[in-house]
């Protein structure tokens, strides 16, 4: 039973992270849209906040590895 | 050759290949059972260290491997050292065996005259394991790159790059301009270069060799495993707390504008706040590494669990998008670590309001 909780937490926590990386990217991309010239900073931002943020779901991840 | 020819050929192999089965190689004598392949195993074994380089399993079953050296201290035997060709597939030696299944599994633990295994006291073990060449293996790609830049420029000066310089200089000006000088400032930095180049090129070059499988130094899964990781995360938290400065020390005890009931919960929350950070820092690289490494095993297990050749195109595709995916994490995570550690040494630092 713990092993199939185990998995539906590791899914529910990349619901959150798809979640919390799609913002980032559609408000990187209305960024880029209004000021192409920022392309690059924007990019660099994005990608940063994407890390962090997969950093958060792989805490979950590793939960449910341990929890199995 | 048109496109059109080589869309057919590639159709007529696919078709062909499902009358085939693959043949799935059991890795070691675990897997008694014929039929099924045991794709966990078969992945954590591949993430998790070993004592020995295992390369590759023959028909008949024997195993390839390269055995490390096992080096052990334990209190009442003192010092051996051995290769691991004496422990293996559970051979007892010198009053040690490899402890195969159970709660130690994977541990050597000293066993007396008996063959009763001591499970109380584990010798200790500083054996050189796959991670421990992997790492050197690193360490001394690392030396011999930054040695041959530094004799380059003691040779010619600063001048016009060429060669491995064109290579680094770039990358090194960029932890510099970008990692350091914004976060610590431009009066402290230099302190801390050492420090933050070192960590970004160790866990550059470890993930990049843990994505080459193949010869034995690259391959072995340093920055995935979390003692390494750990390590890494509390120099970070030394460096900051041994730089700290007063205003440091008072902000966590003390925090401006904060009214004086409000500290004893202010006060916990910033200590738990000063060990998380390192933490995620750890727990970060660790699992962005696994779980890359785990997807591409698992996409490769995948041809042996449906046991046919056809699976064979779409899985090497997958795995060859996941490599690229696992490139760019790469260089990622030892990007954000160096970031977050010059964030966290910026503000253990503070310049005036």
């Amino acid at each position: 039973m713990t092993g199939t909780m185990a998995a539906v937490g590791a899914g529910l926590a990349v619901i959150g992270a798809g979640l919390g990386i799609g913002r980032i990217g559609g408000s990187a991309m209305d960024a880029i849209a209004r000021q192409p010239e920022a392309y690059s900073k924007i990019q660099i931002a994005m990608i940063i906040a994407a890390a962090l943020i997969e950093g958060a779901a792989l805490f979950a991840i590793v939960v449910a590895l341990i929890a199995k | 050759m048109k496109t059109r020819n080589l869309v057919c050929i590639f159709f007529f192999l696919l078709l062909a290949g499902t009358s085939v089965s693959a043949f799935g190689q059991e890795v070691k004598e675990k897997t008694e059972s014929e039929g099924k392949f045991d794709a966990s195993s078969f992945i954590l074994e591949h993430i998790a260290d070993s004592h020995e380089w295992h390369i590759m399993t023959l028909q008949s079953g024997k195993n390839v491997s390269i055995y490390l050296p096992v080096i052990l201290y334990s209190k009442e035997k003192g010092l051996d050292i051995f290769s691991s060709r004496k422990l293996a597939d559970g051979n007892e030696y010198k009053g040690y065996k490899l402890e195969e299944e159970g709660d130690l599994q994977g541990k050597i633990v000293s066993v007396n005259t008996e063959g009763v295994a001591d499970e109380k006291d584990l010798p200790i073990d500083f054996s050189m394991t796959k991670t421990v060449v992997g790492m050197l293996s690193a360490a001394i790609i690392g030396l011999l790159l930054f040695l041959s830049l530094s004799r380059s420029y003691k040779k010619s000066g600063i001048s016009h790059p060429k060669g491995i310089q064109s290579f680094l200089e770039p990358v090194i000006l960029f932890v510099r301009d970008d990692i350091a000088i914004p976060n610590i400032g431009v009066h402290k930095y230099e302190k801390f270069m050492p420090y933050l180049l070192s960590a970004f090129f160790f866990i550059l070059i470890n993930n990049l060799m843990g994505l080459i499988p193949f010869p034995p130094p690259f391959g072995a899964n340093v920055t995935g495993n979390i003692a390494v990781t750990f390590v890494l995360a509390t120099c970070t938290f030394l460096i900051t707390q041994f730089s700290a400065n007063r205003t440091y020390w008072r902000h966590i005890f003390a925090a401006p504008g904060v009214p004086f009931w409000l500290l004893p919960i202010m006060i916990p929350v910033e200590i738990i706040g000063l060990f998380s950070k390192p933490f995620a820092l750890m727990i970060r690289l660790f699992a962005n590494i696994t779980a890359g490494h785990i997807i591409v095993l698992s996409l490769i297990c995948l041809i042996f669990i449906f046991n046919s050749l056809s699976v064979a195109p779409v899985s090497i595709f997958f795995v060859i998008f996941m490599d690229f995916l696992e490139l760019l994490v790469a260089f990622l995570q030892a990007y954000i670590f160096t970031l977050l550690s010059s964030l966290f040494i910026g503000m253990a630092i503070p310049e005036n309001h």
